[in-house]
C-alpha cells in the first residue's frame, strides 16, 4: 500500500526498467473499491496532463452519454513536444499504471478497446509498451483489448483529432472541428482521448480513491504532475512536483541555474515567464496572473548569458516548418513571423518596421487555424514580446545584444528536416 | 410556414483547411471578410444581427461563390 504524503506516485520505482505486472499488482495493492468510478474520478477533480487540463471527468461522462456501439479510449504518447520527456519516462517506469488507467477509463465509458499510440521514432517507449501488453496478454488479465499503434513523430501529430485522423486514414493532419465540444470518432465508434499521465492518474484514483489523491496538490489543481525540466541545467530531468511547489524549489531539485534570465513553460506553444516570478506556485491559477500556463510540463529555463530574441526565433522557425500547412494564416503567417524575428535578430536597417510587422501579424493569424498550432505559435511570440522587451527594443534599434553573438543555445531545437514543399492538391 | 424570424445573430465560418484563398468572399461580402496579406479571409468575428438583411444577403452571395465550398452561415437564435 502507498502512503498518502509520498510523492513519487506515478514515478514510483526506477526510471528505466519498468515494473513487470507481478510487481505492479503488488506495488500498488489495493483493498479500496469505488462505488463509482465516474463519481471518483469527478470528485478527484483530476485535469488532462497533455497540455489543454480540461477536467477529464467531464470528457469521460460526454462519452458515456455517448450512442456508440463499440467506443475505443486511445491513449496518446505521441509526446510532440520536443523537449518533453516525461510521457516516455512514465512507460518505461510504470508502463501497467497506465495501462491500467486507460482499462478504467474503458470500464467508465463502456469500451472494448484500447489503443496506445506511441511515437515511432522513440524505440525505447515502443518496446516498454510491448513488453508490458505482452506481461499482461500472458498473465490473462481481465479488461479490455489493448493494440500498440506506432504514429510517426511531428509536431501536430499529437494534437487529438491529427492522432484520430491518422489511426482511421493514417494522415497526421488535425481536421476541423466547427463544434465544440466535439466527439472525434474511428470509423463510427466515439473515442476518448487521454495523456498517457492522465491515464496513469486515473489508475492511481482508481486504486486509491479521490480523497488520496487530493492529499497532494492544490484545491483546483489535485495530485502531482511530472515536469521536464531542460535548457540551463546540469542534465535534463524529469521530477514528479506538487502543483503547489514554487518555480524556484523545482528548478533547486532539477539542480538548474539558481538565477536563469527566464523560464519558458508549457512547450513550444508556451510562454515565457520572466525570473522576477519564480516564487509562483507551480499549478494554472497561480500561473494565469503572468500569462503562462503548466501545458504540457516543460520549464525550459534560460540562462543570463543566452538571447531570449534568438532563442524565440529558433523556436518559431522550427514551429513554422512544424506545420501542417492546411490552413494559410498558418502556412504563410508562421514562416512571416519567423521572418520577422530573424530581422529583429540580426539587427537590420529595417528591424523597427519588422518588430510593428511582427506585432501586427501576431493579431492576424491569432484563432484562425482549424488546430491551436498557429495560436500557441502566436501566444509564445506574444510572450517573448512582453518578457524580453527591453531586448526586442536594443535588437530594433540595430545594437543586439552579446548574448546573441555567443552561440550558446538553451532551447533545444530539432534539426531543421528539408523544408516540405507547399502541396496545394 | 415559411418565414423566418429575423431574430438573433449569424456568422460567417470559414473552414480553413478547404480555404485556398480565392478572394472571392471578400468581392461579394465587402462588409464581413477582409484579407490578410496572403490572400487568406479575415472574417469579422462579432455576430451579425439576422435584420442586416443586406449584410445576410451578401453572406450568402459569399457561400455561394465559395470555389472551395469552405463558407456557411452559423445561426444563433435568441434566448
Amino acid at each position: 500500500m502507498m502512503l498518502a504524503q509520498e510523492l513519487p506516485r506515478l514515478l514510483y520505482g526506477k526510471p528505466g526498467t519498468p515494473l513487470t505486472f507481478g510487481q505492479y499488482q503488488s506495488t500498488f495493492a489495493t483493498s479500496y473499491k469505488a462505488a463509482s468510478l465516474l463519481d471518483e474520478l469527478e470528485a478527484s477533480g483530476l485535469t488532462g496532463r497533455g497540455g489543454a487540463a480540461f477536467p477529464t471527468a467531464r470528457k469521460a461522462r460526454l462519452l458515456r452519454e455517448q450512442r456508440s456501439h463499440n467506443k475505443v479510449v486511445v491513449v496518446n504518447a505521441m509526446e510532440g513536444e520536443p523537449v518533453s520527456y516525461k510521457d516516455s519516462t512514465l512507460l518505461s517506469t510504470n508502463p501497467h499504471l497506465v495501462l491500467d488507467g486507460a482499462a478504467i477509463l474503458a470500464s467508465i465509458i463502456g469500451a472494448k478497446d484500447v489503443i496506445v499510440c506511441v511515437s515511432r521514432d522513440n524505440p525505447n517507449a515502443v518496446g516498454n509498451v510491448q513488453r508490458a501488453l505482452d506481461e499482461r496478454a500472458r498473465a490473462g488479465a481481465r479488461g479490455p483489448q489493448f493494440k500498440l499503434e506506432t504514429a510517426p513523430w511531428r509536431y501536430v501529430a499529437g494534437e487529438e483529432s491529427a492522432l484520430v485522423h491518422w489511426l482511421n486514414d493514417n494522415e497526421s493532419l488535425p481536421q476541423y472541428r466547427p463544434q465544440r465540444p466535439s466527439i472525434l470518432k474511428i470509423r463510427h465508434h466515439a473515442v476518448l482521448l487521454d495523456n498517457v499521465e492522465t491515464c496513469a492518474n486515473v489508475a492511481l484514483i482508481g486504486r486509491f480513491g479521490a480523497a488520496w489523491f487530493r492529499t497532494l496538490g492544490t484545491k483546483v489543481s489535485p495530485g502531482s504532475v511530472l515536469v521536464t525540466v531542460t535548457g540551463a541545467v546540469e542534465r535534463p530531468k524529469v521530477l514528479e512536483v506538487v502543483p503547489s511547489m514554487t518555480l524556484r524549489t523545482i528548478l533547486n531539485f532539477a539542480d538548474a541555474d539558481p538565477d536563469p534570465q527566464a523560464l519558458l513553460l508549457g512547450g513550444y506553444g508556451g510562454s515565457w515567464l520572466d525570473a522576477a516570478h519564480l516564487d509562483t506556485p507551480y499549478d494554472n491559477e497561480s500561473l494565469a496572473q503572468w500569462g503562462a500556463t503548466v501545458g504540457a510540463g516543460i520549464i525550459v529555463a534560460l540562462g543570463r548569458d543566452g538571447c531570449g530574441v534568438v532563442e524565440t526565433q529558433r523556436v518559431v522557425k522550427w514551429m513554422a516548418n512544424e506545420s501542417a500547412r492546411q490552413c494559410g494564416p498558418c502556412a504563410f503567417g508562421l514562416p512571416a513571423l519567423s521572418d520577422d524575428l530573424a530581422k529583429v535578430g540580426e539587427g537590420s536597417p529595417n528591424s523597427a518596421q519588422a518588430l510593428q510587422q511582427l506585432e501586427h501579424r501576431c493579431g492576424v493569424i491569432d484563432g484562425r487555424g482549424a488546430c491551436r498550432h498557429p495560436d500557441g505559435v502566436v501566444r509564445f511570440v506574444r510572450s517573448a514580446l512582453r518578457v524580453f522587451a527591453g531586448d526586442f527594443q536594443s535588437h530594433a534599434r540595430g545594437a543586439p545584444c552579446g548574448a546573441s553573438h555567443s552561440g550558446k543555445y538553451f532551447v533545444a531545437v530539432p534539426r531543421l528536416e528539408k523544408e516540405r514543399e507547399l502541396v496545394w492538391e | 410556414m415559411g418565414v423566418r424570424r429575423r431574430t438573433g445573430v449569424f456568422y460567417l465560418r470559414v473552414n480553413p483547411i478547404l480555404c485556398d484563398g480565392f478572394g472571392h468572399c471578400h468581392e461579394l461580402a465587402p462588409e464581413l471578410v477582409t484579407m490578410d496579406e496572403w490572400g487568406y479571409p479575415i472574417i469579422k468575428r462579432e455576430p451579425t444581427p439576422l435584420s442586416d438583411l443586406a449584410a445576410l444577403e451578401s453572406a450568402r452571395y459569399a457561400v455561394r461563390g465559395c470555389p472551395r465550398q469552405a463558407l456557411r452561415i452559423e445561426r444563433v437564435s435568441e434566448n
